[in-house]
């Protein structure tokens, strides 16, 4: 009953949020300015995410220093972790999107191309002789001719990392449960250890497919889903790598508790999402 | 249903704060919900100048006073703004104010992420206004972005992909909010059938936005990597096929189309038995039609690109996918004239909002059932009978709900009652009006005239021309609606707690205005 009468935490003004706004903006106009080859567009660009990262910080550490001196209860932590589940969901919408185009193309357009269905004067007229196939760089050849990526070889590297990620940050967690700190701390450790090998990994499994494979992000419909896929995979996971890192920074000057440690479990469910997304990237951009 | 508010209770009472501050960093969300709606109405201004260009343009056949690029550019940004900037916001804007008052919460559940929702937009809509000052002008290629034409925009392109990511976020945000607030923040013995129906249509208009908007921003961040990366997502030559933009865009746009028109659902829900003063006939009926229209959202998009190309399995699909909607949304128009069945009505400007809306909605519907029949839709597609259909729906239906709602919850937020003599001036005008323009469209759509075309053959001037003096009197007469919320605002007769009769629900068991902090501990709802 106690907790029923407390008061739920409502913060009475805040800077952060119109910083973000400005920066925000700053980023978005500096990055259009850009693409369109304007003097001030890098500018803007680094000033923007110059006050982002100032923001996180800054917010972020508020939100900390509120968690710290013990004012939310468990509704503040219960908004916290549902706002946590539905961004996670909008991310998986997000890629959703991707695979969408993923699927679209190889389902559809490109049998299409082929003259499959009622598309035979589409291939005869416009795209004769074009063989549907996968991978393509499509009926035009773009890109000239390319290897795609195997999936022996780095891709699996790349997964039994993650999937191992998986497993020693489920470690890292019980140890946070069951009050064993330096279990807890290695658990982290070699998560994120592991998060940034599969990042280098990516990188050189990236220069392989431009150096030597010819596979680039101009090599039609295969390169183009092959590097926005993993790409943004990519980025998520420097993502969550950083907050791993930001995470374990925390557990070293003694934050969370067995009972209390949302901000662990938010990252832990945001790895878990990075490492869902790579077995989908893994089956059905390399496998299949 | 509840007991006495809690208010009192509260030990040291923050006031607002003082000057600009107050604003800028705001966490309260009753000064969120205004800045939305007085930056929804704002916008609505914006995007009713873009109308009037167009609906001037279109007086009277030949070109009179603009060039056809940027009567393009017009109809364009009259939409982005229209959609993105008024519709959406002004409906946030009434989340904010009315979900914590309806659930006894003390404020939005994530108040500081409320502010940064809010306030990303009016940088994103300053950004994507400045693109009309830009060489090539603003998009053109209609609000859709369809590739290949959007990407011939001139400098415009990068900033509208990235001012329409910045809505993307606001209302992710937002709509993570409003879920988080919905779940989280009821007071004891608010069970989720017992929830206004206004905060059940926006929980599942919540979803819908976190569900269809990251799929947006996926679509237009492959227009962007297509022009400046060389990707091919819409290139046929390597492999693409910008086919499959439609489908990607319309996947999020006609989940999009219902996140403008759910909550207007709920507004009118609220209000028919106010004033009917009876219970809404079918609660529970009600909240199970506004989920099922939600899930078929998803599985409809298709109906928007009958003629573009597509297998007749795809089409019989769409078709009949898109004729089920009827019939959920056949459930709530029934509902709703059960509840004023035999109930003691009066017709104050809300309710009269809300009965105008039941007639033009369901005719905005039906137009939009003969849009569905394939065979009928290769007819009418890209014709104004299209323009003729969703305007029904968004004028007499989404905005009408917005203005019903603005009227019916105004008192409770100024403490004032509004000038019920203009209210009802406002009323006939907007609802003469509103069909004075858009009715006229149907047969112009009918006898073959396309959308979007600066000119016109001369057998349609005349519905050209009335519908024209349709919209000037009816975008006039909404400056009319700006003068009485500015009058109630100001001042007027003081309002009672209830404001209405037949009202009940937990926001009017607070005083009139509302106080600043209201429910900080839970109300206990029987």
């Amino acid at each position: 009953m106690s907790e029923a009468i407390r008061k739920y935490y409502v913060p009475h003004g805040s800077a952060w949020p119109i910083i973000g706004s400005v920066s925000l903006f700053l980023l978005a106009f500096g990055a259009g300015n850009w693409l369109n080859d304007g003097a001030i567009g890098r500018y803007m660009v680094y000033a923007g995410t110059a006050g982002l990262l100032y923001m996180v910080f800054g917010w972020f550490g508020e939100v900390i220093r509120e968690s710290v001196s013990g004012i939310f209860g468990r509704r503040e932590d219960s908004s916290f972790r549902q706002g946590m589940i539905w961004f996670i969901m909008s991310e998986v919408m997000f890629f959703a999107g991707f695979f969408g185009a993923l699927f679209y193309a190889r389902q559809l357009a490109i049998p299409w191309l082929g003259g499959e269905g009622a598309n035979i004067f589409t291939n005869l007229l416009l795209w004769s002789g074009f063989e549907p196939a996968w991978p393509t760089n499509g009926p035009g050849g773009l890109g000239g001719t390319f290897e795609p990526m195997p999936w022996k070889g780095l891709p699996l590297i790349n997964t039994a990392l993650l999937l191992t990620s998986s497993v020693t940050i489920t470690i890292a967690h019980h140890a946070l449960i069951d009050g064993n700190r330096k279990l807890l701390k290695w658990g982290l450790a070699a998560t994120f250890v592991l998060g940034f090998l599969f990042l280098g990994l990516q990188v050189e499994e990236y220069y392989e497919a431009y150096v030597h494979l010819n596979l680039k992000l101009s090599t039609g419909i295969y390169g183009s889903t092959f590097f926005m896929l993993t790409g943004f995979h990519g980025a998520h996971v420097t993502l969550g790598s950083i907050m791993l890192v930001v995470i374990w920074l925390r557990v070293l000057r003694g934050h969370f508790t067995p009972t209390h440690h949302f901000g662990f479990e938010a990252v832990a469910w945001y790895w878990h999402f990075v490492d869902v997304v790579w077995l989908g990237l893994f089956i059905f951009v390399y496998i299949l | 249903m509840t007991s006495h508010a809690a208010e009192h209770h509260d030990e040291h009472h923050h006031g607002p704060e003082k000057g600009l501050k107050r604003w800028l960093f705001a966490t309260n969300h009753k000064d969120i919900g205004t800045m939305y709606l007085v930056f929804a109405l704002a916008m609505f201004f914006v995007g009713g100048a873009m109308a009037f260009v167009i609906r001037a343009e279109l007086f009277q056949p030949g070109l009179q006073f603009v060039d056809p690029g940027f009567f393009n550019q017009m109809t364009t940004m009259h939409a982005l703004f229209m959609i993105f900037g008024g519709v959406m916001p002004a409906f946030v804007g009434l989340a904010n104010w009315m979900i914590p008052l309806q659930v006894g919460a003390p404020d939005m559940a994530l108040p500081r992420m409320n502010n940064w929702s809010f306030w990303i937009l009016p940088f994103a809509f300053t950004m994507l206004f400045s693109t009309l000052f830009m060489d090539g002008g603003a998009p053109a290629g209609g609000w859709t972005l369809y590739p290949p034409l959007v990407l011939q925009t001139g400098n415009a392109f990068p900033f509208v992909i990235l001012s329409v990511h910045m809505m993307g976020i606001s209302s992710i945000m937002g709509s993570i909010n409003v879920i988080v607030t919905i779940m989280n923040m009821r007071a004891p013995g608010m069970t989720m059938l017992k929830m206004p129906l206004f905060t059940w249509t926006w929980l599942i208009t919540a979803y819908l936005l976190i569900l269809a908007m990251p799929v947006l921003a996926a679509a237009v961040t492959m227009l962007l990597t297509d022009h400046y990366a060389a990707t091919s997502f819409f290139n046929a030559a390597g492999g693409g096929d910008p086919v499959m933009f439609q489908h990607i865009f319309w996947f999020f746009g006609h989940p999009e189309v219902y996140i403008m028109i759910l909550p207007a659902f709920g507004v009118i829900s609220e209000i028919i038995p106010t004033f009917a003063r009876k219970k809404l006939f079918g609660y529970s009926a009600m909240v199970y039609a506004t989920a099922s229209i939600a899930f078929l959202s998803f599985i409809v998009w298709a109906h928007h690109m009958f003629t573009v190309g597509m297998p007749l399995s795809g089409e019989l699909f769409f078709m009949f996918a898109t004729m089920l909607i009827a019939v959920p949304t056949g459930v709530k128009v029934f509902n709703w004239v059960s509840t004023m069945w035999r109930g003691s009505m009066t017709f104050e400007t809300p309710m009269l909002f809300a009965v105008a809306f039941v007639f033009l909605f369901t005719i905005g519907g039906f137009s939009g059932l003969m849009l569905a029949i394939v065979p009928a839709d290769f007819q009418y597609h890209d014709t104004y009978f299209v323009v003729a259909h969703f305007h029904y729906v968004l004028v007499p239906g989404a905005v009408f709900g917005i203005m019903a709602g603005v009227y019916y919850w105004l008192p409770k937020w100024s403490g004032n009652m509004y000038n019920e003599k203009l209210g009802k001036l406002h009323f006939w005008l907007s609802t003469i009006f509103v069909n004075v323009t858009f009715f006229p469209q149907h047969f112009l759509g009918l006898a073959g005239m396309p959308r979007r075309i600066p000119d016109y053959a001369t057998q349609f001037a005349d519905f050209n021309l009335i519908s024209s003096i349709g919209a000037f009197v009816f975008g006039l007469s909404q400056l009319l609606f700006v003068y009485i919320i500015w009058q109630c605002v100001r001042g007027g007769t003081k309002a009672t707690d209830e404001v209405w009769e037949g009202s009940h629900g937990l926001e009017w068991t607070l005083p009139s205005p509302a106080p600043y902090h209201s429910f900080e501990l839970p109300p206990t709802v029987r």
